[in-house]
């Protein structure tokens, strides 16, 4: 399958990227960073762009480094790198778990954490992860850098706050270290998009669960938080009858996708199982 | 037409592409490195993989101009003269091929995973290999295979690499 015809630039910065995105009139451009979820929408001419903005040549959008109490990952950092990190792996647990599921290890090496986070498939791995620990995604415009919270960056189907004319660069995040994590993926084959997934990160304090974030991945249009959940397992003896009490209500309000793998009500079960096995494994308990 | 630059199993090949062209059929219709198949086209089965950098990706899934510039590792560049890659010769005498169609993304992927975990135990290498499909289903082998490879490919063995 071959995409249909386009033209190709690789701008050499952030500035030159923004200058060929704001002056489309009505060109329809797409911006390319690891391509392992656009290049197979071109191939299957489910989109058409006239010009593709390749941003691998912009220095300074890879790399995992600290600025003060944030985790600072460039938005063209491959799952690879996310997945291999010293720092993600003492502070983000939760992100390093999901970025291992992604997909296989052909495309971990080439598919950017940026780019999966503004591709916002709903059934994408790293968008719960981000949403449950808080980041922070910054976006570059003409009007130069904004910084947008989890929370209002995933605004729909395959939609977020990131503007035709705009590119995300970095994503920040709080420290969660010491943190356990867990993020439960479903699928019925290896290489499947998740059915349903539930991303867990809890601190202990002694044998009790102190605080926890839980965000649900495919159960709606966006990745969604389950803030009565955590507040539910705040404080939470770390077994498996009180983890389960707790995240009893996890489903509840969710729309969730019907279709092949599962009607929605198979989901929102499927979503109080997965929530109950994250909770425990990341509290250490299996 | 772009113009790209292309170091493909140790030689530099300059070329103009059409932006929309996949490395795979670069390398295929180009360059005539045909060793390197096309098996499902939709990033799924991984017979296309090849060492971009030194890293396995799905060269179906990459674009010829994103490769300009940078150093691509085929099957057909893994044997040193008449000596074959501790791989191939591993998957030779495992017999880890049946039709033979998924071996050359096969062989490179474990290549890949042996640089990364030069001894992976049974489930590593199950789970290393996923990106990879034997719809002959001969997995037993293959596993088999990278087993016996294991410790002989050390990081950047790879002749051209």
């Amino acid at each position: 399958m071959i995409p249909a015809a386009f033209d190709y630039q690789a701008p050499a910065s952030v500035e030159e990227a923004l200058q060929l995105l704001s002056g489309g009139g009505d060109t329809e451009i797409k911006v390319l960073a690891g391509g392992q979820s656009l290049l197979p929408v071109l191939k299957m001419r489910l989109a058409a762009p006239d010009l593709v903005v390749d941003l691998a040549k912009i220095p300074g959008l890879t790399g995992i480094r600290e600025d003060g109490d944030r985790i600072v990952v460039g938005a063209m950092t491959t799952h690879h790198e996310v997945a291999n990190d010293p720092l993600v792996a003492e502070h983000l647990l939760l992100l390093q778990e999901a970025a291992k599921t992604v997909a296989d290890p052909q495309v971990r090496h080439r598919g950017t954490l940026g780019g999966a986070l503004v591709h916002a498939d709903p059934a994408g791995d790293l968008l719960a992860p981000v949403l449950a620990l808080d980041a922070e995604l910054v976006i570059s415009g003409a009007a130069g850098r904004r910084t947008v919270p989890a929370a209002e960056f995933f605004q729909g189907l395959f939609t977020t706050a990131v503007g035709e004319d705009e590119i995300l660069t970095e994503i920040r995040f709080p420290r969660h270290t010491g943190w356990g994590a867990r993020y439960e993926k479903f699928t019925r084959v290896v290489q499947q998009w998740s059915v349903v997934s539930v991303a867990a990160s809890v601190r202990m304090d002694g044998g009790a669960i102190a605080e926890a974030v839980v965000a649900l991945t495919n159960m709606g249009s966006t990745p969604i938080r389950a803030s009565s959940v955590e507040q539910a397992l705040a404080g939470c003896a770390a077994t498996a009858e009180a983890v389960g009490a707790a995240v009893a209500g996890v489903a509840e309000g969710t729309s969730p996708p019907a279709d092949l793998n599962g009607d929605a009500d198979y989901r929102r079960q499927l979503a109080v199982v997965l929530a109950r096995r994250a909770v425990l494994a990341a509290a250490g308990v299996s | 037409m772009t113009q790209v630059s292309i170091t493909v199993d140790g030689t530099k090949y300059t070329d103009d592409v059409e932006p929309r062209t996949l490395l795979v059929q670069h390398l295929r219709q180009a360059i005539g490195k045909t060793g390197t198949l096309v098996g499902c086209d939709t990033t799924n089965c991984g017979a296309c993989t090849v060492h971009l950098d030194g890293v396995s990706v799905k060269s179906c899934t990459v674009l010829a101009v994103q490769a300009d510039g940078h150093e691509v590792l085929t099957v057909e560049g893994l044997a040193d003269g008449g000596e074959l890659h501790p791989v191939q010769r591993a998957f030779h005498e495992s017999h880890a091929l049946q039709c033979g169609y998924c071996t050359p993304g096969m062989i490179m992927q474990s290549i890949a995973l042996l640089q990364e975990n030069p001894n992976p135990t049974e489930d590593e290498i199950r789970n290393g290999l996923e990106g990879n499909l034997c719809r002959c289903t001969g997995y037993q082998n293959i596993v088999k295979a990278v087993q016996q490879a294991a410790g002989s490919v050390a990081a950047g063995t790879g002749a051209a690499e």
